[in-house]
């Protein structure tokens, strides 16, 4: 039976990565994800993980390690936060556009300037169009369980694509929650090792990473771009599979009350369930507010989304970033591109809160939305600020 | 013949493999010496062999989609990043022999880059790599200035060479600062192996490159790698360059093996640094007072370099 135990959601992260049975970790310290490889160190120098643990000199390393040791077939993990991650989006690009599948944990973290080690997702915006499939996690729970996910999708041979599990710093590193972890068993049966289609081997000589000339460079993206279009069956069956195992199902966008919803609220990562608590409270007081939260953010679910929102009037969505001189957020431009199509398309009012680690509180989304029902389509405002 | 290629005799043509592991076709400039360094380099590793390059000259020449000039497995990611994709490759060979996921055998790991790519942007990545001990071969192509871009100055061009970004002006004639000693950085990691060559001695190399690949642990070797299109010579004068860099002290032949100094080619007497200087478009404007900066400068280094091999050899 698989045991639920209470611990620290890094250390689940770390224990999941060690279930995992990882090859090569390599990462550089940054505040909020230090914990996660904090805990692989000791797993590793304790022989309870048999993996190279490369104590790189920066994250930029880190990536490139990663790189190397994808492309020779290892299974390869990093993590980082913030700055780490802008430091090595150089090579986070590069990783994608070679399909060497890796994991990336990344607990999000606010940009310099100025420095702020608290939590909002303006990391990971950054590196939006990296080209990894990219998802966001509420809990602890789903951290831990995207690992696995997370490899089994990138390693998929109709797949190769790269990997990251988005979870709030701080809000989510480190806070104990409880985890039902899953038994080594069944972790083995979901997660085979990885059997990669080329390797740099003297065996079978392969040149990757050639230098792309005009004639050719054009394809090799169109390439890159079709085979991202046609992950989302192979990300669907994956959770299909990890749900059977372990009867936890996981979905692109996670749906709460939006049954008959007037008001439907769009978030990502840990908000969701703050936002739940707001939403169920005006429930309470008769409002048709639901929930969308948006789990998979790349390849971005247009279908499902635009399913989950149907019948909705007014579309308040919340993001953790900047676009600086752009439409408010970067989730609530997405939401707009997404439902532009349709032949009527509700409101979508966006907000701009918890930057730096910033509270907010369920009584935060029911301000929100009151003040969403009155505010134009393209309005967006940054919530909470002091006077 | 050269009397310092006295170890011809050892090295019969015949005695040096056939199989080139950089082969022909790839697109360097007529007389490049760096291409010519890579395939002696190739050759002495032979086929087990990986390969992590950094963006430049070599990695242009050889990797033109979909072509490839490489019989082994050679990957490029990034500019900055070799050291660090070599450090990914040991790792992960040693890792998955060691938990018999591909057969154990011995595999030799080779980072390589330019001078910019080693000396200005992946320094770090080249000391952290060298610092955790990677089990792995680093060669740095050192053309003396960024020659992929259109010849900008870098680190390791020479005092006085006139770049596109060093230009000889009529206020300042050329680069000011001295070469980077990027040797002496490599050695003051530590490292068992470090040596310098050229290949106008490909013997020197090839040896070398063999010693590097059989010590344990990282292993530095810096190449002078002569430009005719950069340093403004015919090709055809590229090996004379590189023996007239050596003769004459500016760039001398050594090795640092476990802390231990020796000369590759010890040199009597340096013939004078003019004639290495003349023979060069990027230091035709140099004054007579210039020369003699440099030529003073190649002595004090050298005879440091002398010191060294004395101070590690002593007991």
């Amino acid at each position: 039976m698989a045991k639920r135990v209470g611990m620290e959601v890094s250390i689940a992260a770390a224990e999941a990565v060690k279930q995992a049975n990882t090859d090569i970790v390599a990462a550089y310290p940054i505040t909020p994800q230090t914990h996660i490889v904090e805990h692989l160190s000791e797993l590793v120098n304790n022989g309870e993980l048999d993996a190279e643990f490369i104590p790189v000199e920066s994250e930029h390393s880190a990536m490139s390690v990663c790189a190397g040791g994808a492309a020779v077939g290892a299974r390869t993990f990093t993590c980082t936060s913030s700055q780490g991650l802008i430091l090595m989006s150089e090579i986070v690009y590069a990783a994608s556009s070679l399909r060497l599948p890796m994991l990336m944990i990344l607990a999000n973290r606010s940009l310099n300037s100025p420095l702020s080690i608290w939590n909002d997702h303006s990391d990971v915006m950054a590196i939006r169009d990296c080209g990894w499939i990219q998802v966001f996690a509420d809990n602890g729970q789903e951290v831990y369980d995207h690992v696995f996910v997370g490899y089994r999708v990138a390693e998929d041979r109709n797949v190769l694509t790269p990997f990251i599990v988005n979870l709030d710093g701080f809000i989510l590193t480190h806070v104990i929650e409880p985890i039902e972890m899953i038994e080594q068993e069944v972790v083995d049966r979901y997660l085979p090792p990885y059997q990669p289609l080329h390797r740099l081997h003297p065996d079978r000589p392969v040149t990757m990473g050639c230098f792309g000339p005009p004639i050719l460079f054009t394809e090799a993206k169109k390439a890159q771009d079709e085979a991202m279009n046609k992950t989302m069956p192979h990300i669907l069956q994956a959770w299909q599979e990890f749900g059977d195992l372990t009867g936890r199902y996981y979905h692109p966008v996670e749906t709460h009350e939006t049954e008959g919803a007037k008001i439907i609220v769009v978030t990502q990562g840990a908000l969701g369930e703050t936002a739940s608590v707001g939403i169920e409270h005006m429930r309470e007081h008769n409002e048709a507010v639901g929930l969308v939260k948006i789990r998979l953010w790349r390849p971005f679910p247009f279908d499902e989304f635009r399913k989950a929102v149907k019948g909705a009037e007014l579309v308040v969505v919340m993001d953790r970033a900047i676009s600086y001189g752009g439409p408010g957020g970067p989730l609530a431009g997405e939401v707009r591109a997404a439902l532009y199509p349709e032949e009527s398309h509700p409101r979508v009012v966006n907000f701009i809160i918890g930057l730096g680690g910033r509270d907010v509180s369920p009584g935060d989304f029911v301000e929100m939305i009151q003040q969403a029902k009155v505010k134009p389509g393209e309005w967006y405002e940054i919530h909470g600020v002091r006077e | 013949m050269d009397r310092y290629l006295d170890r011809l005799n050892v090295y019969a043509s015949r005695l040096v493999s056939q199989k080139e592991y950089f082969v022909p076709g790839h697109r360097a400039c007529q007389g490049c010496a760096e291409a010519l360094a890579l395939r002696l380099v190739a050759k002495a590793l032979g086929r087990n062999n990986v390969i992590a390059c950094a963006t430049g000259c070599m990695e242009i020449v050889s990797s033109p989609l979909p072509l490839t000039s490489w019989e082994v497995p050679w990957i490029h990611v990034a500019f900055d990043n070799t050291a660090a994709v070599a450090s990914g490759i040991e790792a992960g060979l040693k890792v998955l022999m060691r938990k018999g996921r591909i057969p154990k055998q011995r595999i030799n790991v080779m980072g390589m880059a330019g001078d910019g790519g080693t000396s200005d942007i992946g320094l770090q990545a080249l000391s952290g790599a060298l610092e955790r001990g990677h089990n792995m071969i680093y060669v740095c192509f050192d053309n003396e200035a960024y020659m992929n871009t259109g010849i900008q100055r870098s680190s390791s061009t020479p005092f006085g060479a006139s770049t596109t970004t060093s230009p000889a002006g009529t206020v300042v004639p050329g680069q000011t600062t001295w070469k980077k000693n990027m040797p002496e950085i490599a050695a003051a990691h530590n490292i068992p192996y470090v040596a310098t060559a050229c290949a106008s001695y490909p013997f020197d190399l090839m040896e070398k490159v063999k010693k590097a690949s059989d010590i344990e642990g990282p292993a530095y070797i810096h190449i002078l790698s002569v430009c005719p299109t950069g340093w403004r010579i015919p090709p055809q004068s590229a090996i004379h360059a590189g023996r007239l860099a050596v003769e004459t002290g500016f760039f001398p032949l050594y090795e640092v093996e476990k802390g231990k100094y020796r000369l590759s080619v010890d040199l009597p007497t340096l013939r004078p640094i003019e004639e290495y200087l003349k023979i060069q478009g990027r230091f035709r404007h140099l004054t007579a007072e210039m020369i003699d900066e440099i030529q003073q400068r190649v002595h004090e280094e050298y005879r440091k370099l002398q010191k060294k091999v004395e101070m590690t050899n002593q007991g």
